[in-house]
């Protein structure tokens, strides 16, 4: 059973992540959007839509540098393994503390807010309900970690994650002594991979490549030509008609 | 030169009698559906008002449009990109639905199943959003229609900037008109500029701004970008839509749905041709006012020779430069000017333009003369301030407006000396500076304003760039990617929420 849940199962989560991700931006596109209620209550989404938002995306590069950076990397950098969990539970606690209260309000207000409680889907509920839980069970793990700060479990962690990514068989050996909270806490992070493509979590990847395209587009305007060879130009970018 | 059309339309609000034809036939056509009950593509304000969404025009507080930065760059209002950027979690300028209206509909069948009461049954509104009864209606679509509420509120119009606004809160110099907005399809488009996904494009054939549905992925900053707030999110799909003008007529040479059902024949749709090299530096004029002219110098005359060569050189049909020579939008904004875009200081170079309205000559029967100037009416002296139109249609400069009116005066007089007195007056048309045969020019289209007069509009011509054999089999004009219905509820992607009970269910 731990072999398949942590030696498979991130397998089946990532697959599914992917597959169904690539399934969902060819078959309906339409269908790819941040569901922003915005529209229909302000109130508490500023606050909080930005403390959860800025929270979770701390969090998130925090675990993939912590995790998938290799071990040798950071002793060859000089930074103790003490240090680095030290840091880990600093930065991770404080936006893990923001990432909560921000997720608190929207859930506050996505429950209690007439509106928005019509007009949420299971998915929305459920997605939202997920994180939240992760959040607290990734907060919860701090208090184990401080029981031991030499960082020698974080290094089990980070040979697990290197071993999944890596394709090393066996890298579920390296936790199968985690405290049980880590354990629950992986589980759910791959369930939501798992869930990813069905739920408006599918805006993250807009999130991360629209910034880039927008700052790349040359100049502001778009202008779309039916033309197969476009007009010679100068300032103004073109791109190609859609199909 | 860089030769490009685009269709433009004029709005003759001398001649708008505020009937909402034209908005209830788009909202018909266009925006019956879940989640954009409370757009209008197309709505017509009573002016001086505060419009819909309230205070659109306020861009302190909206941010929409560009702005030209101390440095001479141009900007949209809201920010450079990155800024933008960093609104994506929440955009603070974005407009709550309240502030347009929360849609509503009425318990009708209430009226028909209630049972015997001693009082009449009524029927009572339920929000469309959320089913629940609504105790007070406090916004519509059409809130200040006729100057409905207090002159404290409608008249913290934007528009009476610079003009001592007390006293047309007086019952004697009350005045009105009406305003028709759509999407003004701009040459400098805010909403497409302040797009992080690039699913806002103006396309090149005819100039019309489209959402790309499936590029969309619902960041909301053209909502607040477009200053005209004529972007709508739609709480449904999740995606913002916009007036499209009615781009599959357009295309096969008929008029907008608005055009075409209005019943006091103001609108008029045309080709301009213009040069898009230029519309960089038009945008970013340092004085506001000089934006109306810098806009005038864009479009290209096509009657011009070198014009015509460029033109065909840059592939548009020869039926489009004919129907550019044809158009009554150059006519009116070029060779007349008495047509203007509405607020141009937002720096969009829009391309619905409005000929200014006439209204009573103020006070004329309290003093016992009419001022007059060589004869003609004094348009200042007119019951709806040159300043107020000016600031709504040229930043503020007088001139070109007041130019306009005393135009369109000289047309009625004119006409009247001809048809009742039949005396051709020469000396009426040259005192505004055009023949008597313009003037009676411009009487066929602007007064009589015949069908063919008013539209003239090329088809696109899809055969020159499209292979119709890799069409064959799809599925038409649908709503979304494909054969796709639109709707996320059944699908594996997106889920489904709780349907929405509405009244006939729920009693």
């Amino acid at each position: 059973m731990h072999n398949f849940l942590f030696g498979l199962y991130p397998y089946i989560a990532l697959s599914v992540l992917i597959i169904g991700s690539i399934a969902r931006y060819e078959r309906d596109p339409f269908t790819w959007k941040s569901s922003s209620s915005q529209l229909l209550r302000r109130k508490q989404l500023v606050v909080g839509s930005i403390l959860f938002h800025v929270g979770v995306l701390v969090i998130f590069f925090g675990h993939l540098i912590g995790l998938l950076t290799p071990i040798w990397l950071f002793d060859a950098l000089g930074i103790g393994h003490g240090t680095k969990q030290v840091l880990a539970v600093v930065a991770g606690g404080i936006a893990g503390v923001m990432a909560l209260v921000g997720g608190g309000m929207l859930m506050h207000r996505r429950w209690t807010d007439p509106r928005i409680r019509r007009t949420s889907s299971f998915a929305d509920n459920a997605i939202l309900a997920l994180l939240l839980a992760q959040l607290v069970l990734g907060l919860g793990t701090i208090f184990v970690s401080l029981q031991h700060l030499d960082g020698h479990e974080m290094t089990t962690f980070m040979a697990w994650a290197l071993g999944i990514v890596t394709f090393q068989s066996g890298a579920a050996d390296h936790i199968v002594g985690a405290a049980l909270i880590f354990k629950l806490h992986i589980f759910l992070g791959l369930t939501i991979f798992l869930v990813f493509p069905f739920t408006r979590l599918v805006h993250i990847l807009s999130g991360f490549s629209a910034p880039i395209r927008y700052l790349l587009r040359p100049g502001y305007q778009i202008v779309r030509t039916r033309r197969q060879k476009p007009l010679a130009a100068s300032d103004t970018p073109k791109s190609t008609p859609a199909e | 030169m860089r030769i490009r059309a685009q269709i433009g339309m004029v709005l003759n609000l001398d001649k708008c009698i505020g009937c909402h034809t034209c908005s209830v036939t788009c909202k018909n056509v266009w925006t019956s559906r879940d989640g954009v009950e409370y757009a209008w593509f197309n709505n017509v304000e009573t002016k001086p008002g505060t419009g819909y969404p309230t205070d659109w025009e306020n861009q302190d507080r909206w941010k929409g449009g560009w702005e030209r930065t101390r440095a001479g760059k141009l900007q949209p209002r809201q920010g450079s990109k990155w800024r933008i950027l960093s609104n994506i979690f929440a955009n603070p300028s974005m407009p709550e639905i309240d502030d347009y209206y929360e849609p509503f509909d009425f318990d009708y069948d209430h009226l028909k199943s209630a049972p015997e009461m001693e009082a009449f049954p009524t029927a009572r509104p339920r929000s469309k959003i959320t089913g629940e009864r609504m105790e007070k209606i406090e916004k519509g679509p059409n809130w200040e229609e006729i100057l409905g509420g207090e002159f404290s509120k409608r008249s913290q119009d934007y528009n009476f900037e610079g003009i001592q606004k007390e006293i047309y809160g007086e019952y004697e110099n009350t005045f009105m008109m009406y305003l028709p907005r759509l999407c003004e399809h701009c040459l400098n488009p805010a909403c497409a500029s302040s797009c992080p996904s690039g699913a806002i494009y103006k396309r090149e054939e005819d100039g019309i701004v489209l959402i790309d549905q499936e590029k969309c992925r619902g960041w909301r900053m053209c909502v607040s970008g477009c200053p005209y707030k004529k972007i709508y999110y739609n709480w449904e799909s999740g995606k913002s839509e916009k007036c499209t003008l009615c781009y599959p007529r357009i295309e096969s040479g008929n008029p907008t749905v608005c055009s075409e059902t209005c019943v006091g024949r103001i609108r008029y749709l045309g080709v301009m041709l213009y040069d898009a090299d230029k519309i960089a530096d038009a945008a970013n004029m340092a004085d506001e006012q000089d934006l109306y002219d810098a806009q005038l110098g864009v479009f290209l005359d096509p009657n011009d020779p070198v014009v015509i060569e460029t033109a065909r050189a840059d592939g548009i049909p020869q039926d489009w430069i004919k129907a550019a020579q044809e158009s009554p939008i150059w006519k009116m904004a070029m060779e007349w000017k008495v047509a203007f875009p509405l607020h141009p200081e937002y720096r969009t170079l829009p391309m619905v333009w409005y000929i200014p309205p006439l209204s009573p000559i103020q006070n004329a029967a309290e003093a016992g003369t009419i001022g007059t100037e060589a004869g003609m009416p004094d348009v200042r002296n007119l019951r709806i301030p040159v300043r107020y139109l000016a600031n709504m249609l040229t930043a503020g400069d007088e001139a070109p407006v007041i130019t306009a009116l005393e135009r369109m005066l000289a047309m009625r007089s004119y006409m009247r000396s001809k048809t009742i007195e039949g005396v051709v007056d020469e000396a009426i048309a040259a005192r505004v500076g055009l023949s008597g045969r313009v003037i009676e020019d411009m009487y066929k289209i602007m007064a009589l304003a015949d069908y063919e007069d008013r539209f003239v509009i090329p088809t696109t011509h899809r055969e020159q760039v499209e292979e119709a054999y890799d069409l064959r089999g799809g599925c038409g004009f649908t709503d979304t990617n494909g054969c796709s219905t639109g709707s996320s509820g059944k699908s594996l992607f997106g889920g489904s929420r709780k349907p929405l009970k509405m009244p006939t269910e729920a009693m």
